[in-house]
């Protein structure tokens, strides 16, 4: 049935085209032209305020790698790379104990996984905020800890500790991290519970009777077959969180900016756009750099035979 | 010959062990009891089958043998050993999985070495226990085949060679030729008969299949609603089935319902409404106050043009005999199966063998016809 729909599809023109037009005007309107602006600027430079002349020069490439430009790029892959690590240590658990759910609860647990996003990302910043700054809840529970186990000392005849100091939670490279972590979370466990759930259940049971426990089945049998999953989470989560800009911006210190601020920069205060511009190009061409990757080790995973369609072939 | 209390064996034969000791297990999910109060006993060597409609508790069973179910009451027993507590990887079995289970991302090598590496066994034993394991299911040469590249039935013989290669007390299959063509699931049928009988390993094999239950198995457990509806080797469960699910469930049976109005140690006779007397060579145990019903198999009732059936030898006049009209028929190159419409309503499965490629011919649709049937043929079933 699907398959000759998608024949008849593929005969039926004028259907098609129809169809196909309003998305196609749309993306050419709102996206490539925009895009092509842009990718246009990066060649150019400013004359007076407004206008912008485009020469063909690659000054604003040129600048765009010099040291100052290029440590921040790297700082950000950095920053963006801890994330997605991170996101994957925390998110593999998360992922499995969802797969391992009781149906009852599996629903659930996903709507825990989702609900953040019903949440604007500003709002959720903020939020976070007002647990890491210095009279946040965190520093506030520590406060409360530290008396206690000072008051504890004093019962058993020792000194007491001295005044709690509030740790410096915001404001720093720690706190980007955690932002982007929090953030970022929910588009690892997904793609990991969808290869986790699509898993033939037989072939863990199968390692367990051959003797393995089961930490053994995790690392030998679960993660390699996982490893689709693994490889689409890794790209999503990296990818945004490259181009990371609220979360640097509102939690991060002097020296935790990432690209993404950069680039802001160059469009508002610097009122500088060819070189925004180049700056946002680079970006894009790490990220598509990123997405071939993917294609190329999923290529490579369907080749060996665990591609997505594992299960149906079992 | 049902439910064995679980020191019967031990008693009749007392210097063999049984390998596998089921005694009082119940499993429940919820308020359904999938196994209800099971108690059997396994000796080594044999092949042993648990034959039953799907949903009926015996696969839940085999899981519980390999620990991947715990039983909520009762006690599983390996080799004398008691399993309640020991996880599956620690258990002297090894599971072959209805969907094979061959992990994808290893060669067969890989796959065959799986259970060995993690017993730490020396590189060089491991080399030559694959290599004679991929023997014994014809595997040789394709060692570094991905998994992907190999049919069906080279799988299952992946998933065969790495559980054999662990030498486990004992081997379970679960449904093992359900995914296989009808050809090669008859190749199989014999071929795992004949490894069973070289590895010397006692073999537990679940199926719905009563083709396959009855040509590999030593001994035979029909499973239904969690209970042993009777347990015997395929001969006698075809011959002397114990109750109407049975004689129903393996092969294809004609049940009636009678009474019993002799009942002599050397004959009996049950006045059957529907068909009329049935006259048996032997007599009845048991209770049988009430119904009992007749069960004839339909190989084994003779067809005549009406009113040319030869007297029966072995049975009084007008016992064993039954008239009817050839209502349907089924030609199935070896044999043709007819639909017999009697007087009173019900309808006989005779089957007969195509002896010469004319005797299809003999009858045909709308025929009357008188049937016979020798007096050892009809089983009394009390319940």
């Amino acid at each position: 049935m699907t398959g000759a729909g998608g024949q008849s599809w593929r005969t039926q023109k004028r259907v098609f085209a129809t169809i196909a037009t309003g998305p196609i005007l749309w993306l050419l309107l709102f996206f490539i032209i925009p895009l092509a602006v842009l990718w246009a600027y990066s060649f150019g430079r400013n004359v007076g305020l407004t206008e912008i002349e485009i020469s063909g020069t690659f000054a604003n490439y040129a600048k765009a790698i010099e040291p100052l430009y290029l440590q921040i790029f790297g700082k950000s892959i950095a920053v963006a790379g801890l994330t997605t690590f991170i996101c994957l240590i925390v998110g593999f658990p998360v992922a499995l104990a969802i797969t391992f759910a009781t149906p009852k609860w599996k629903p659930w647990l996903l709507l825990g996984i989702m609900l953040p996003f019903w949440t604007n990302l500003l709002i959720r910043t903020y939020a976070l905020m007002a647990v890491l700054r210095t009279e946040g809840y965190a520093n506030q529970s520590l406060g409360w800890l530290w008396q206690l186990s000072s008051n504890a000392r004093v019962v058993l005849g020792l000194q007491p500790l001295d005044a709690f100091e509030p740790l410096h939670l915001l404001y720093n490279n720690f706190a980007v991290v955690l932002g982007l972590v929090y953030v970022h979370l929910p588009f690892m466990v997904l793609p990991l519970y969808a290869a986790l759930d699509r898993l033939d259940r037989s072939l863990i049971e199968a390692s367990l009777d051959l003797g393995a426990g089961h930490f053994r089945t995790l690392l030998t049998i679960v993660a390699p077959l996982a490893a689709p999953g693994i490889i689409s989470g890794v790209v999503i989560t990296f990818v945004p969180a490259l181009g990371a800009y609220l979360t640097p911006d509102l939690l991060g210190g002097t020296d935790s900016q990432m690209i993404a601020n950069v680039i802001e920069r160059q469009f508002k205060r610097a009122n500088d756009w060819p070189f925004g511009s180049a700056l946002s190009f680079m970006l894009m061409y790490a990220t598509f750099i990123m997405i071939a990757w993917q294609a190329q080790r999923e290529r490579k995973l369907m080749r060996t035979g665990i591609g997505p369609d594992v299960g149906a072939r079992a | 010959m049902t439910n064995s209390p679980p020191n019967r064996a031990n008693s009749d034969t007392a210097a063999i062990k049984p390998i596998i000791q089921i005694r009082n297990v119940t499993k429940r999910f919820g308020q359904l009891a999938a196994v209800d109060d099971v108690s059997l006993d396994i000796m080594p060597g044999e092949f042993f089958v648990l034959l039953g409609p799907s949903g009926c508790g015996k696969t839940t069973l085999l899981r519980m043998i390999a620990g991947f179910e715990l039983p909520t009451e009762g006690q599983i027993l390996i080799d004398g050993q008691d399993m309640t507590g020991v996880p599956p990887n620690q258990r002297p079995v090894n599971m072959v999985f209805q969907s094979y289970a061959v992990f994808p991302h290893m060669n067969v090598r890989d796959n065959v070495a799986y259970g060995l590496k993690i017993a730490r066994t020396p590189k060089k034993d491991i080399r030559d226990r694959v290599n004679e394991a991929l023997a014994l299911v014809k595997l040789d040469g394709l060692g570094d085949r991905m998994p992907d590249q190999l049919s069906g039935g080279q799988r299952q013989r992946v998933a065969l060679a790495r559980s054999l290669v662990m030498r486990p007390k004992v081997l379970l299959l679960d449904e093992p030729l359900s995914a296989l063509d009808a050809k090669l699931r008859a190749a199989m049928q014999f071929e795992l008969a004949d490894l069973q009988e070289k590895v010397g390993i006692t073999f537990v094999t679940v199926t719905h299949d009563q083709d396959e239950a009855l040509s590999m198995a030593s001994r035979i457990a029909v499973v239904n609603k969690g209970l042993i509806a009777q347990m015997a080797t395929p001969s006698d469960l075809y011959e002397y089935p114990a109750n109407r699910f049975v004689a129903d469930f393996v092969g294809s049976v004609n049940l009636f319902e009678g009474r019993l109005i002799v009942d002599e140690p050397e004959r009996a006779v049950v006045e059957c409404p529907a068909l009329g007397r049935v006259y048996i060579n032997h007599g009845v145990t048991g209770p049988h106050e009430g119904t009992v019903h007749v069960a004839l198999r339909p190989e084994k009732i003779s067809l005549y043009r009406q009113g040319e059936a030869p007297p029966a030898p072995d049975a009084p006049v007008g016992h064993n005999l039954a008239d009817g009209v050839i209502k349907g028929m089924s030609y199935l190159g070896d044999i043709t199966v007819f639909q017999i419409l009697m007087p009173s309503g019900q309808v006989m499965r005779v089957s007969r063998p195509n002896l010469s490629r004319f005797d299809q011919e003999d009858f045909t649709w709308e025929d009357r016809v008188s049937m016979r049937w020798h007096s050892s043929s009809p089983v009394v079933l009390l319940a």
